[in-house]
């Protein structure tokens, strides 16, 4: 019962509630992107040659590329050359040191938003006290363009995880790094991806061992903090043979007026029988309720379960950015191997939100499930496209697809966009879709037995959400259901 | 000190757009301890004046007042009113998927606590007392895991309403045909249930149709509601003698 969370909730007010500005020095790129900018970013890490080329080839590419129009949002042409594609702190210009040297405003940050840089801290704020009080978390976090601090690193690697910066990894394991780097995800797979690929600034790197399963919960945090810049994070996570990971990742930003551009790549590996769970609660500000602001969450999420029985899973809690466009995928290829994705995605006021999976069957006996349900209120638009492909290899491949929408008043929309491409007879597909809306006679219903409306809202969302909370770990569960909340305030009069 | 006034209370709804007049003047008043039956035809306003208690919108009174505990309730929004002890059992319970009732009662019981400034109670005491609770209505335990009402039988939903009476337990309780669609066995044991709120410092309104509730649950007063007002007041004979002759000869 999280009942006791919605009261905090109410209480907590109705606004934004991680939109505060951080006040540091930074050392920001002037506006635009040319080879110079991609050189820039690569010299200032230190990068071997390999990857400076890797760059400039992502940008050859995404320079002869269109942006995608298909999905279903609306937002005025991005002036690409009006953004900044680097943003570091002055203080972090030597890279990731150890916290007593990072600069006191960037710890208050993370205090402020409940994200603990402190071993000995649980996951604060983020963290039921109910739970298991020994539970810990390895935290990497990043901060605009770079990453400020890594926990738990020692303890870590006595069992051989390798958790830190890519930026770190590119030089202590460059072999894995040139390796998997974009193995899943190709330099120029989309206009968005081939962008990060040019211009990406850090992001989090992990290698489970063969045989290993994380004793820990890894997860980062990313913070946009500068104006005009842009975020274009970079996660590439490696689970060798019959090992397992679970992580998490969770996102804010200040609120700013004007758009922010972020976009991130990705990329999982899970070889056989690894398994990876990935959870995401994504509170990048949404704008403000005339869609004033908010980022512009772009992103490209791909998962490729290489080897047999491998298994990999998306969670997913979409409650901000003024626009998602994000399709967290699955490549079966693996033999037996399992994709899910299971994802909440809330729209209220004027945010737009075109979301949903892609699964790629491709081995035998491949099976995924996908879970989505979709809320709107106010005025927002939320969308779910999936795309389940059976190739004439995958024999007796099975999907279950499970779309449910929920709307909150009469001005906002809802669509669902599930695509099948069916090549091998002996696949098994399921689908089924809802659509229901929070009626006045339950708010009432609610309210007659002393609720008001929007706590009533909350319990109805919450219910409506609960096979995707499942699948989160419990802090993540907990902070999830207030954040429904919160993003829902306002939406019933 | 009594503890609904209801005095010259006119209701209109909006229905097509044009007001309708519904409540013509109604007077009620209950004091702790009674039991206060409304009787009438069908289409003659006991459920407008129910919901029009509990503050349901769609409704709107132009004229009179209602008062609990010498209070108006006709500024407060519906939360308000349950917060100070006016519990509506519905005619007809709506579903709320995805809501366990366990999870209702819980947020239910807090929400009228905190409004109360008292302390929320402990997540085990109350469901230990909602499983007793259930199993005096003959509703199984799984119950309170399911969905509220949801996929619930006619009969289950009633049970339900009076499970929540007993768990909440209000100052004042209107039950508006708790007792339509229920078999004779379920019939007992919803009266059971009522009767069990029955106190001296707790009052009752019974919205009925039929005199055989009445048998179960032995009303100080039965009204006749019809066109709009209260057309006769009377003991528990008055429903005998409109059980034999109908609601025409009193209109
Ligand atoms: N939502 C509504 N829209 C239009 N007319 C309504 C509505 N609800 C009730 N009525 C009308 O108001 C009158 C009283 O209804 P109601 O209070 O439900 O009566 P009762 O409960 O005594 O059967 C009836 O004529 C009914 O048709
Ligand atoms: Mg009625």
């Amino acid at each position: 019962m999280t009942m006791s969370t919605v009261d905090e909730l109410v209480e907590a007010g109705n606004d934004y509630q991680a939109g505060f500005i951080t006040d540091v020095e930074s050392e920001t790129l002037p506006p635009g992107l040319d080879e110079e900018v991609v050189r820039f970013i690569s010299q200032k890490k230190g990068e071997p040659d390999w990857l400076t080329t890797w760059r400039l080839e992502a940008l050859q590419g995404w320079q002869a590329m269109q942006e995608p129009k298909w999905a279903h949002v609306h937002y005025p042409p991005i002036d690409f050359q009006a953004i900044s594609y680097y943003s570091a702190p002055k203080s972090q210009q030597e890279g990731p040191k150890s916290l007593d040297e990072v600069d006191p405003e960037i710890l208050r940050t993370y205090e402020k938003l409940g994200i603990p840089l402190h071993e000995q801290a649980a996951l604060a704020g983020v963290v039921n006290p109910d739970a298991d009080a020994g539970r810990q978390v390895a935290v990497d976090v990043v901060f605009d363009s770079v990453s400020i601090t890594t926990t738990f690193k020692s303890r870590l690697k006595e069992a051989g995880v390798i958790f830190c910066p890519i930026s770190e990894a590119v030089h202590s394991h460059p072999e894995l790094v040139q390796k998997y780097l974009g193995s899943v995800i190709s330099k120029q797979d989309n206009f968005y991806a081939a962008l990060n690929s040019a211009v990406f600034s850090d992001g989090s790197f992990v290698y489970i061992p063969k045989g290993v399963r994380c004793p820990m919960e890894l997860s980062t945090y990313f913070r946009i903090n500068e104006r005009n810049t842009g975020q274009f994070e970079r996660t590439l996570i490696i689970a060798d043979e019959g090992s397992h990971v679970s992580y998490l990742e969770g996102c804010t930003a200040p609120m700013r007026d004007e758009n922010q551009l972020h976009a991130a790549v990705v990329e999982l590996v899970a070889l056989g029988d690894a398994e990876i769970k990935y959870s995401t609660v994504q509170n990048w500000y949404p704008g403000d309720a005339d869609g004033k602001g908010g980022i512009y969450n772009f992103v490209t999420k791909r998962g490729l379960c290489a080897g047999p029985r491998s298994k990999i899973s998306w969670t997913q809690v979409e409650t901000g950015s003024a626009i998602t466009w994000k399709y967290p995928s699955v490549v079966l290829r693996g033999d037996h191997s399992v994709g899910e994705f299971y994802s909440v995605a809330l729209t209220n006021n004027r945010q737009q939100a075109d979301t949903g999976t892609k699964m790629i069957h491709m081995g035998k006996h491949t099976k995924s499930t996908i879970v989505s349900k979709g809320i709107s209120a106010g005025n927002s638009e939320n969308c779910y496209r999936g795309l389940v492909r059976v190739s004439p290899t995958a024999a007796h491949a099975r999907n279950f697809t499970q779309c449910d929408s929920l709307l909150i008043g009469d001005t906002c929309g809802a669509h669902t966009f599930p695509y099948i491409e069916n090549k091998n007879n002996s696949a098994t597909l399921e689908h089924e879709a809802s659509t229901s809306k929070v009626s006045d006679d339950q708010l009432f219903a609610c309210q007659q037995r002393g609720i008001d409306t929007e706590k009533a809202v909350g319990m109805i969302v919450n219910g409506f959400c609960k096979e995707v909370f499942r699948e989160l770990p419990m802090e993540f569960a907990v902070e999830a259901g207030k954040l429904l909340e919160v993003s829902l305030e306002g939406a019933v009069g | 000190m009594t503890l609904l006034q209801v005095e010259g209370l006119k209701v209109d709804i909006n229905a097509d757009d044009a007001p309708m007049p519904i409540l013509k003047g109604l007077d009620l008043e209950v004091k702790p301890g009674e039991v206060h039956a409304i009787m009438g035809p069908n289409g003659s306003g006991k459920s407008t004046l129910a919901n029009v208690l509990a503050g349901r919108p769609g409704y709107r009174v132009t004229q009179g007042s209602i008062r609990l505990d010498g209070d108006s309730l006709l500024d407060l929004a519906p939360e308000e009113r349950a917060q100070r002890g006016l519990f509506l059992a519905f005619q007809y319970p709506v579903e709320i998927p995805g809501v366990s009732n366990m999870e209702f009662l819980k947020a239910s019981l807090d929400s009228l606590a905190k409004a109360r400034g008292e302390q929320q109670p402990a997540a085990a005491a109350v469901i230990g007392e909602a499983r007793e609770l259930a199993n005096s209505l003959d509703l199984d335990p799984s119950f309170l895991k399911r969905g509220v009402n949801e996929g619930f039988s006619g009969g289950e939903k009633k049970r339900n309403e009076i499970m929540q009476l007993l768990l909440l337990k209000p100052k004042l309780a209107v039950l508006d045909e708790t007792d339509s669609g229920l078999d004779i066995d379920a019939l007992q044991t919803v009266s059971e249930g009522v009767n069990r709120f029955r106190r001296e410092d707790r009052g009752v309104v019974l919205i009925t149709h039929y005199q055989r509730l009445l048998e179960h649950i032995v009303p100080d007063y039965v009204h006749v509601l019809a066109e709009g007002r209260i057309i006769q007041s009377g003991d528990k004979d008055l429903a005998l003698e409109l059980e034999a002759k109908g609601y025409a000869w009193l209109t």
